[in-house]
């Protein structure tokens, strides 16, 4: 049966990562591309299989055994993978759009010296989501979980000779292991609690538990830590906007359609215990709620176009965490499967434009690239539609989901939310306004040179928009007709999910937020189309408001005033006073006193040979004295 | 002959010995002739010597004067080596005084 080779998913690209990675300077660059998204190809193709076998047959669930890895007194842990509807379109997810990604990066890659690293990476990549995604225990998904971590901070740092690009790495890494963590000590907590890492026996155990549980609590504290790191949440959220220093390709796979997704997989994974701590179920939803708000607010005065999606996508996983926080964790899923889709399509759209451009990525230096890149404008006005939550694009059915289980939760956030997602519809109408209507702001010279991207590149724009612009259609709602496929593929996975407001208030719901996100377009194309506004220069005086949106709220200079700079003179204490006068103090007057006891001890050997026989006998005589005496 | 050794209490072997070899190590340490000195390690040498023979006796094991011959033999060969250590020592400092020796110090 095709389930059982699920092992292959993650096998071949990993094979293509060892290829790519030893023939990285000898392979031509055609045959890199050709192996390295062939092999995504193949397993997005296995993983189609085993999502049909899956729809067919009546097991929902099917644990596939490979090895056992450790098995030391009461711990076990297996490697084996589990393969049940979530992880099923996971699978399709990571290898669908993964493989799109690969055959755009042929086209955006291909003068770089780096091709070959770069596919190698990419494969890598895969392989560890893969890895995250199939693992049947917390400790596969935590491997996998580190995995990505290192590719990310690999392709973030992927020209790292500019050394801004080199910390902006470091920064992502440093970050996510603040989550990292988190997560490892909540499974830690765990272990001791239920005695396995592994899902099958957890999560029973959970089910028959009553809410409340402190241990639960902190375990489900600690497990959302780590989705914060990785996920980008208020507080550790500042890594993913400097992650653009990323090539494209990495942006759109990595920071926007999986790798930063994998924080909300996990938590939908373990939704049962988190059913078990509504007051942590409480803080995931404000501090979703609150991420996406922020968010939000620095988006709108970003200038640079992959600064205002990465603004856009942090804004957006907050929306995920919002619905997770109220319990809809088949709308927060949903909204990560439209999200992949039509986030990917944005970034490379971006990709394209920055490609066109020749690497720039001001969007004051864009305009009137209407005409001159077409599948790009048309694919990126689809992803915009889509994002901003316009019947009938993806983003709408999704995000209204989330927004209707929140109205149900609680009107003030539900006011907030929809607040954000009007602003959402603003600043992605702005960015589209401002790239590709009115006068191109670049110097003549280059408009000259601006040119439709190849083949490679459109061709994964055209099949994302697609399904950015039909992929709402497995979560249509009841009240519009349809029957939310995905909520009952994955009913075996997720037990309890919020109950649905009636159709009346899902109406009103609906028209509230699609009449606000037509008054915030039209807000922006006044302000962007009629007005012909363009940002202001970086010097240029501010509002109060603009000037911290401008500035994104100066979290990163909070954080060097209230970290970087005390820990910056700790390690100067320690340097200065620990080490230098301590630690070497104590090794530098032992070297001190052993030459010094030298220098009394050495006039002993005077070289006077009867001497040296006098002492020889009175040592040879003590020792006989002292067996003697001991005896 | 093992009669007559017999009549000698072992106590007068082992009293001997231990006088011969508290000589032995006197003349070490007071001496500052080389040669003087390399007699008195023989002296030494010959009281142990003594001492293992006697025991041998007493104890009926003939393998303590087998041992005996050995270390003779040994001491033929150690007293070449010895002398001519003293031989080029005298032909280089014309002397044979150990105090003169003092250079391998510090």
């Amino acid at each position: 049966m095709i389930i059982d080779l699920v092992w292959l998913v993650p096998l071949i690209p990993l094979i293509g990562f060892i290829i790519n990675g030893l023939g990285r300077n000898t392979l031509s660059k055609s045959l890199i591309g050709f192996i390295g998204s062939s092999v995504i190809f193949v397993s997005f193709a296995i993983s189609v299989g085993i999502f049909l076998a899956l729809g067919a047959d009546a097991n929902k669930s099917h644990e596939i055994f490979l090895f056992d890895w450790i098995n030391a007194g009461a711990l076990h842990i297996p490697v084996s993978f589990l393969v049940d509807p979530l992880s099923a379109i996971m699978l399709l997810i990571v290898t669908g759009v993964g493989f799109l990604i690969h055959i755009y990066s042929i086209g955006y890659m291909h003068s770089d010296e780096g091709f070959g690293k770069f596919f190698s990476y990419l494969n890598l990549f895969i392989f560890f989501m893969l890895l995250l995604v199939l693992g049947s225990n917390y400790i596969v998904m935590f491997i996998g979980w580190e995995g990505v971590g290192l590719c990310s901070y690999l392709l973030i740092g992927f020209w790292y000779t500019n050394s801004s690009y080199a910390s902006a790495a470091k920064k992502a890494f440093v970050m996510n292991r603040i989550g990292d963590l988190g997560f490892l000590l909540g499974v830690f907590f765990i272990f001791t609690t239920f005695g396995s890492v592994e899902f099958s026996k957890i999560f029973p155990q959970a089910a028959n538990m009553l809410p409340g549980n402190t241990t639960i609590a902190l375990i489900a504290l600690l497990l959302f830590i780590g989705a914060c790191g990785k996920s980008a949440q208020l507080p550790l959220f500042t890594w993913l906007p400097d992650a653009m220093a990323g090539p494209t390709p990495v942006s759109a796979l990595i920071h926007a359609a999986t790798m930063v997704t994998a924080g909300i997989y996990m938590i939908a994974r373990s939704n049962l215990i988190f059913d078990l701590a509504p007051l942590i179920q409480h803080v995931i939803a404000i501090v979703g709620l609150a991420t996406a708000i922020v968010a939000a607010i620095i988006a709108l005065t970003q200038t640079d176009i992959k600064k205002v999606l990465a603004y856009s996508t942090v804004s957006q996983l907050g929306y995920m965490f919002l619905g997770l926080g109220v319990g809809a964790y088949n709308g927060a899923f949903f909204h990560v499967i439209t999200h992949a889709f039509f986030k990917a399509l944005l970034f490379l759209c971006a990709g394209s434009v920055i490609h066109a451009l020749h690497h720039e990525q001001d969007m004051r230096h864009m305009g009137g690239l209407r005409k001159k890149l077409p599948v790009t404008f048309i694919t990126m006005l689809i992803g915009t539609i889509a994002i901003a939550g316009l019947p009938p694009f993806s983003g709408f059915f999704s995000k209204d989901e989330i927004l209707a289980h929140v109205y149900l939760h609680d009107k003030v956030m539900w006011g907030i939310a929809v607040f954000g997602a009007f602003l959402t519809a603003f600043y992605m109408f702005r960015m589209l306004f401002l790239t590709f209507y009115g006068k191109y702001r670049g110097t003549h010279h280059a408009e000259e040179k601006i040119h439709e991207s190849p083949k490679s590149m459109t061709i994964p724009l055209i099949v994302l928009a697609v399904l950015s612009a039909v992929g709402g259609i497995i979560g249509v709602p009841e009240a519009l007709g349809g029957n939310h496929w995905l909520s009952h593929w994955l009913s075996p996975v997720i037990k309890h999910t919020g109950e649905s407001p009636d159709h009346a208030t899902e109406y009103i719901l609906m028209a509230v937020s699609v009449v606000g996100v037509l008054i915030s377009i039209a807000i922006a194309y006044g302000k962007y189309i009629k007005q012909n506004h363009i940002p202001a220069s970086d010097e240029a005086k501010r509002s109060v408001l603009a000037n911290l949106s401008y500035h994104k709220f100066y979290v990163d200079e909070i954080y060097d005033a209230l970290i970087r700079k005390p820990l910056d003179a700790i390690s100067v204490f320690f340097y200065k006073i620990v080490d230098n006068k301590i630690v070497d103090g104590i090794v530098n007057s032992l070297g001190w006193g052993t030459t010094e006891a030298s220098k009394g001890l050495r006039l002993i050997q005077s070289g006077n040979v009867g001497f040296y026989i006098f002492m020889m006998v009175v040592g040879i005589i003590s020792l006989l004295l002292y067996t003697y005496l001991s005896l | 002959m093992t009669q007559q050794l017999q009549g000698v209490p072992l106590n007068h072997y082992i009293w001997l010995s231990a006088i011969i070899f508290t000589i032995g190590v006197i003349g070490v340490l007071t001496r500052r002739n080389a040669i003087v000195i390399f007699m008195s390690v023989e002296l030494m040498l010959n009281a142990v010597n003594l001492l293992l023979t006697a025991f041998s006796v007493h104890n009926n094991d003939p393998s303590g004067q087998v041992f005996v011959f050995f270390i003779m033999a040994l001491a033929a060969a150690e007293v070449a080596v010895g002398l001519s250590i003293i031989v080029m020592v005298y032909r280089n400092t014309q002397s044979v005084d150990i105090n003169v020796l003092n250079r391998l110090k510090w």
